[in-house]
This record gives structure tokens, C-alpha cells and sequence, in this order.
């Protein structure tokens, strides 16, 4: 039978808008007359530009901002992608013209070592001390333990608990 | 010797004072200040084409054979002005030729214009309404300013306007020490 029952069918719906709505994507500061019209270009150039820092405005990406060299960076990135650069290529250009900084994500080499381990080590660092700090503390508060009890105070001890349990 | 107790209670002022250096220098720097990563490279291969009412534009081939200044510059760029006058008498001084990227001109007038009032210190001008050779160079803002050597390689990237001072302590003598060379 050719007839499908209504609540699949709907369902299908709903899962084919989710997986569209999935596909959407905060359109940035791009204006509509650079958009590509390969969607699969676009997509890839908005990745790439999420990466890429603007000069101007430095904690931006040139995807967010609305500087003019951010405008140009975009339409640069765009054109080269269309050129067939990959990914890499398109990224390492901007590099070459820019240095490391134009990166929003730093690259993990010899420079950036202390940057990307600092956090981890200031972390060791503060997890022995944190940990020395209890050693001491444990092994102090056991030199500070009373002395046994002498016979004499045993007695006292012995007859009071008796008187308590009266 | 000071035992590992005491050395704990020093740590976090040792820690601030160092973070306090940092921070103090931090405040005196310009982050706008990037360095170039195109120093002792080859000029990028670019071909700009002339600025409205000028014969021709210039490309990386014009800055072979001799140690020039490539100078990007706009007529909406307020320092530019301010370091104009400077420029002009670099030119009139006969120093050494200024090459001009007349960068993201809105009016192809406006920078023609421009050069008519305040006077034209640019052996050849281009026009870069899209960045494409500003992006090249690396450029973040203007005013700014590249010397390049006789076999068309950068040696020198300013940032910001020339100043007399600038011009007398740093400029000058690398482009006296390229020619020496």
C-alpha cells in the first residue's frame, strides 16, 4: 500500500527542519555582495574567517567585524578559496603577510610553548603546594597528640565513665 | 638555607611583583605595534594601477635597482596629513624616491585631490581601493612606510607617521647603510 500513516510522515517533517535548521548559521558581519555562491566555499570561507583576527579591531575576527580591511580580508580569503587554495593554504597566506598574530588561535611551536604550558604548569605548581600544605598540617597536628594517660588519670577516666553510665 | 615554609609565604608577593613588571611594560606598549614578518623578504608581487589624471601606476618591478620608501597613505587618513609636509621635503631634498599606495579611497577623486592640495611627494602612485597590495604588505593601518632594497627586499617597516625624529635616528641610516652596502 502506496498510503503512509500521518504521524511518521510528520515526524520525517520535524526531523528534516531540525537537520536544516542545523545548517544554519549566524550570518557575522558579511555583506550579502561578498557571499560566494557555492554554499560549500562560503561555508568553508566563514570557518577560516571565525580564525583569522582583525588588524583593527584586535579582538575580533574578521568574520565579526565591520573594518574595512576586515571587509578586504574576507573578499582575499574568498578569492583564493575560489582559486582552489585548500583551507591551509588560504590560512598560511594570511600568515605570510600577517605573522602568528593574525591567528585568533595561536599555533603550539617553540614561541608559544610558555603560552600554550604556562597554565598547565602554574597548575602543578599550585597542586604540590596545595598538597605540601596538608602534609605539614597532618604531620604538626600529630606532635601536638597528648601524651598515653598515666595510670592515675586512667582511674579517674574509668570512674567517671562508670558515673555516666548509671 | 630558608626552609620550604617561609619560601611559600614569599611566593604570591614574588609572584605579583613579576606580574607587576610585566603589566608596567604591557602598559607602555602599542598593540597596534605588530612586527612585520615580511622583513628581509622579497616586495609581494603586485601591479597597482594609476590614481585618477596619472599616466601610469607601478608594480614591484618599478622598486628594483635601487633603495626606495613604499608609502601607504590615504586622503582620509588623518596622520598621513601630519606627516605630508615631511615627506614633501624628503622629495624636495632629492633623499631617496617615495613610492605611494594610495590605499581605500572611497571617491577615486578624493586621493588625486588630495595629492593637488598638500603636493605630490610620490615618484609613482597606485591605487588600492581593495587592499590588494595593502593586504600584501601586511598592512594594518595607515600611515605606513617600507624601505626596500636595491634587489626589491624589505628591510624596514614604520608604523605610524614619519616624524623629523624618526626620520634622523632610524630611517635615514638604514637607508644609508642599504646604498653602503
Amino acid at each position: 500500500m502506496a498510503h503512509r500513516p500521518r504521524p511518521a510522515r510528520r515526524l520525517r517533517a520535524v526531523v528534516f527542519a531540525l537537520l536544516v535548521a542545523m545548517l544554519v548559521s549566524p550570518a557575522g558581519a558579511v555583506d550579502p555582495d561578498e557571499i560566494l555562491a557555492d554554499p560549500v566555499l562560503e561555508e568553508r570561507a566563514r570557518e577560516i574567517g571565525k580564525e583569522l583576527r582583525c588588524l583593527v579591531c584586535q579582538n575580533q575576527s574578521i568574520d565579526d567585524s565591520d573594518a574595512e580591511l576586515a571587509r578586504d580580508l574576507r573578499v582575499v580569503v574568498r578569492e583564493r578559496l575560489t582559486a582552489g587554495d585548500d583551507d591551509q593554504e588560504v590560512i598560511d597566506y594570511v600568515v605570510s603577510r600577517y605573522g602568528d598574530f593574525v591567528l585568533l588561535k595561536p599555533p603550539f611551536k617553540l614561541s608559544t610553548y610558555a603560552l600554550w604550558l604556562g597554565p598547565g604548569v602554574v597548575a602543578v605548581i599550585a597542586v604540590i603546594a596545595v598538597i605540601a600544605f596538608y602534609r605539614r598540617r597532618s604531620k604538626s597536628t600529630d606532635r601536638e597528640t597528648a601524651p598515653p594517660l598515666n595510670d592515675d588519670e586512667e582511674k579517674k577516666l574509668a570512674a567517671l565513665l562508670k558515673d555516666d553510665g548509671r | 638555607m630558608m626552609s620550604v615554609g617561609r619560601l611559600l609565604y614569599v611566593l604570591p608577593l614574588a609572584a605579583f611583583l613579576i606580574l607587576a613588571v610585566y603589566f608596567w611594560i604591557g602598559l607602555g606598549k602599542d598593540p597596534h605595534q605588530i612586527p612585520s614578518v615580511l622583513i628581509d623578504q622579497s616586495v609581494p608581487p603586485f601591479d597597482l594601477p594609476p590614481i585618477k589624471g596619472h599616466e601610469r601606476g607601478f608594480n614591484s618591478e618599478d622598486l628594483l635597482g635601487q633603495v626606495s620608501l613604499v608609502n601607504i597613505f590615504g586622503s582620509w587618513c588623518v596622520a598621513c596629513r601630519v606627516e605630508h609636509p615631511f615627506l614633501m621635503r624628503i622629495k624636495q631634498e632629492g633623499l631617496v624616491p617615495i613610492y605611494g599606495i594610495d590605499w581605500r579611497e572611497k571617491d577615486r577623486d578624493a586621493g588625486p585631490a588630495w595629492l593637488a592640495r598638500h603636493g605630490d611627494p610620490y615618484t609613482l602612485v597606485g591605487d588600492d581601493p581593495e587592499s590588494k597590495a595593502a593586504i600584501a604588505f601586511g598592512v594594518t593601518g595607515a600611515p605606513e612606510t617600507f624601505i626596500v632594497d636595491e634587489a626589491g627586499v624589505i628591510r624596514y617597516k614604520q608604523t605610524g607617521p614619519i616624524t623629523p625624529d624618526i626620520w634622523e635616528e632610524t630611517l635615514w641610516p638604514i637607508v644609508q647603510d642599504l646604498r653602503a652596502d
